[in-house]
């Protein structure tokens, strides 16, 4: 299986994502420009984590624009596999790629620490590595980490199954108290309606390894490698 | 064509939390001024354009937020003020 990992000016977990899927994981993989048009027969594509153009005007706002993202809105459409992880899910959030937005932390700082999480949803392709509702413990890494959308879009986003990640206490408890950021329902991470575009504030790429302290983030990539094969 | 100097208000959309408004209407608060209800804290962006008038500058501006300058999921954005620049 071959990725593609996009570095947009100011991506930072471009080389994490890259040391996650080919050291850890076993796959090949390149980067990609943002400027690139090119992916390069990738059958996955990784938006990392960063601060794509300096947070300027909004995360996210103009690497939406950026040329390789016709390319990124290409593969998605075509049901190819799209995560997008901390800035990487404010970006496709911006493409409305996802639905949402990510805003300030409710506590206005930039959180730099360890979350638990939830596994929800019916997303195959991300999950099937993981049991409903297995807790993981994954960093997080953001200042603009407040998942937000109208209540309509979050039902809708709870009732097909593509809320994939909540914040949650060590023992799977939802509460206000575990959310960091105060995420609309404590969602961490979601899916499209196809399930094959996933975004997520929390890093699993960086929770591959006893080294870092995690593994946990790995079966996210081994799920991938499971469906749509080596 | 004549260059008009637009400004546009863009805040956060009103029921969504807004920490920063928050923080500063709990300090205006502490300092006396109780008749704050709400504080939106947005961006002020001023924008020089070349525009046959004031009306065709303002549409361009409108245009420009709907793409880029406001976050439709989260914020409303508002003219403030048209002038010839």
């Amino acid at each position: 299986m071959k990725f593609g990992i996009v570095t947009f000016p100011g991506s930072n977990c471009d080389v994490d994502a890259l040391h996650a899927v080919t050291d850890q994981l076993g796959q090949t993989a390149v980067s990609l420009w943002h400027r690139d048009h090119d992916i390069q027969g990738c059958d996955v594509l990784i938006l990392p984590g960063g601060f794509s153009y300096g947070d300027a005007l909004r995360a996210g706002a103009i690497a939406r624009f950026s040329p390789i993202m016709q390319e990124v809105k290409a593969h998605a459409e075509r049901g190819a596999p799209v995560i997008g992880i901390c800035n990487g899910f404010q970006i496709l959030c911006e493409s409305h790629l996802l639905p949402g937005a990510l805003m300030r932390n409710a506590g206005l700082k930039f959180i730099c620490d360890w979350v638990h999480l939830r596994v929800e949803g019916t997303a195959p392709l991300y999950l099937s590595g993981y049991t409903s509702g297995q807790v993981l413990r994954i960093p997080i890494a953001h200042g603009e980490g407040r998942f937000v959308a109208d209540d309509a879009t979050l039902d809708t986003l709870e009732q097909s199954g593509q809320v994939v990640f909540r914040y949650c206490e060590a023992d799977g408890t939802v509460s206000a108290g575990a959310n960091p950021n105060g995420a609309a329902r404590s969602i961490a991470g979601i899916t499209n309606a196809a399930g094959n575009v996933l975004g997520m504030m929390p890093h699993p790429e960086r929770a591959v390894e006893a080294l870092l302290g995690s593994t946990d983030g790995l079966p996210l990539f081994e799920s991938l490698l499971a469906r749509v094969g080596a | 064509m004549s260059r008009f100097r637009v400004s546009v208000q863009i805040v956060p959309r009103k029921g969504l939390l807004d920490p920063q408004g928050k923080a500063v209407s709990d300090a205006l608060h502490a300092l006396g001024f109780a008749d704050v209800e709400d504080t939106r804290i947005g961006r002020h962006i001023v924008l020089d354009v070349k525009a046959d008038s004031a009306a065709a500058a303002e549409n361009s501006v409108k245009a420009m937020c709907d793409k880029l300058l406001a976050n439709p999921v989260t914020e409303d954005y508002v003219i403030a003020s048209t002038v010839t620049a």
